[in-house]
């Protein structure tokens, strides 16, 4: 193979000007970073309330939850992003299309709420399981002290099922922080596109591709290690993973 | 207190649960429901509750009807305690917040006023060694003891108790049995719904018989151990009094 190491490249000034090639990444994963915990909020928020229709008896809710994680869970993510991104302006009316396409930060904003609406249908399904591994007279329980639908899920039922789903979650929090690079393919510039950016102005492809996997490395290694913080944090004596 | 008139419940179009239920359990009343698995007897007292919806016929909770449309159901549920096969504690609260939680959100008393109650509650029933523990670091009998507290916690004007011996070693039977033969000394009404024939003959007033959905014997406790009138229930009594 003929190809130039070159490790020293990174503190090279990187041709757009606004310091080294170094920096050049950096600010790709600060950018990375930001839209995955836009996007992690929005899955959570999202997945939760989706979750928890899925949970509840009524037929109503149940459809409307079955109907959307198997809109959201059935398309490709990149599918999605480019409907968000390239088509929803153009049904749109015209002057709100405009207005979408003008946009400052369009693409950061598509993408975090595309890809958090995209995980959110898959946050659901975790929630509803872990609420439906839950005895049935825990419900009951709630119910017979007098607390209504929604206390029983705000006090008894949600507390423990996000504790159960815990592992998988940390999981989906990982695929939101990885997902976020199919966001190359509408105009952000995070990590992935700095990555190539970086190889189309220094021919250094394995430089910079290195690098950004050693930093996606770090970010998901930061979120497992608070993750099973918390998980420990949350843990109850006696019961599941408690000691 | 609970009037209960031509009760009709079905499963689905074709099996039914509950075949023309008639009884009534006077103020300070003990009245044991027995009969063969599958019976109805714990559907029966979760109708009374409203936690089993049933299609026909009427149940009346001091003076409120309990399927009536415009009842509020979770005020009326706080007025009565019920007691589960598996205790149903909160596993994520500790035991003094498995007691106020109700008290609290439904109620709405203050946190120290409830601490207190629940702290009254947990000494009567000998745990206040316990009140900070969480519902996995007791035993069984101890848990259904805190479930009883819980109940009580909410100055019910009639407790509900769904075969709750039956999931306990026998040698934690008779710490529950205590509890419940104590209240029913106090003059709280009770609907018991329980295999325990000693409990029956030293507290209750009537005992209630039922058998594939049917209520088939409703006699005051002397005659139905001495001489149950159906056929049915000397064959249930002859069985589970010779083991």
């Amino acid at each position: 193979m003929n190809y130039n190491w070159n490790w020293g490249i990174f503190f090279e000034p990187a041709p757009s000007g606004t310091g080294s090639y170094l920096d050049m990444l950096l600010s790709g994963l600060a950018l990375t970073i930001k839209t995955a915990l836009l996007a992690w909020i929005i899955a959570l928020i999202f997945g939760t309330v989706i979750g928890i229709l899925r949970s509840l008896p009524s037929k109503t809710a149940s459809w409307i939850g079955f109907g959307y994680v198997e809109f959201f869970r059935n398309m490709p993510l990149l599918v999605q992003l480019f409907l968000w991104f390239f088509v929803l302006p153009e049904l749109l009316p015209r002057a709100a299309g405009i207005w979408m396409k003008q946009l400052p930060n369009a693409p950061f904003w598509t993408a975090a709420i595309g890809v958090g609406l995209f995980m959110s249908a898959r946050v659901a399904v975790q929630l509803a399981a872990g609420i439906g591994s839950l005895p049935r007279g825990q419900q009951q329980a709630a119910t017979a002290l007098g607390l209504t639908t929604a206390q029983g899920y705000r006090y008894v039922l949600l507390p423990m099922a996000f504790r159960i789903i815990m592992p998988p979650l940390t999981s989906e929090f990982l695929n939101t922080i990885k997902n976020t690079s199919v966001a190359i393919t509408i105009g952000l510039i995070e990590l992935t596109g700095q990555a190539r950016a970086m190889q189309e102005f220094s021919f250094q492809v394995f430089e910079a591709f290195t690098a950004a996997t050693v930093m996606y490395l770090l970010i998901n290694i930061v979120v497992v290690t608070g993750m099973r913080f918390l998980e420990r944090g949350l843990a109850i004596p006696g019961y599941i993973s408690g000691k | 207190m609970i009037e209960i008139s031509h009760v009709n419940k079905w499963y689905g179009p074709n099996f039914q649960v509950l075949k023309d239920c008639t009884t009534r359990v006077a103020k300070g009343e003990v009245v044991v429901v027995c009969g063969p698995s599958g019976s109805g007897k714990s559907t029966l007292i979760k109708c009374v509750n409203a936690l089993e919806p049933f299609q026909e016929g009427q149940i009346i909770l001091d003076g409120i009807k309990v399927n009536d449309p415009r009842t509020d159901l979770p005020k009326l549920r706080a007025r009565v305690g019920m007691v589960f096969q598996h205790f149903e504690l909160f596993p994520h609260l500790r035991i003094i917040e498995n007691l106020c939680l109700a008290q609290e959100k439904v109620l709405g008393r203050s946190h120290d006023e409830a601490v207190a109650r629940g702290e009254k509650l947990l000494e009567r029933v000998g745990l206040t060694a316990h009140a900070s523990k969480y519902p996995a670091e007791l035993s069984g009998g101890q848990q259904q003891r805190v479930a009883i507290a819980r109940a009580l916690a909410m100055d019910p004007i009639a407790m509900l108790f769904d075969e709750p011996t039956s999931a306990l070693d026998p040698e934690m039977i008779s710490e529950v049995l205590d509890v419940m033969v104590d209240l029913a000394h106090e003059g709280m009404t009770m609907m018991v719904v329980t295999h325990e024939m000693g409990f029956a003959s030293k507290v209750a007033h009537r005992v209630i018989f039922m058998d594939r959905g049917e209520i088939v014997e409703d006699a005051l406790k002397t005659e139905f151990f001495g001489s149950p009138r159906s056929e049915r229930a000397q064959q249930f009594l002859s069985k589970i009094l010779s083991h």
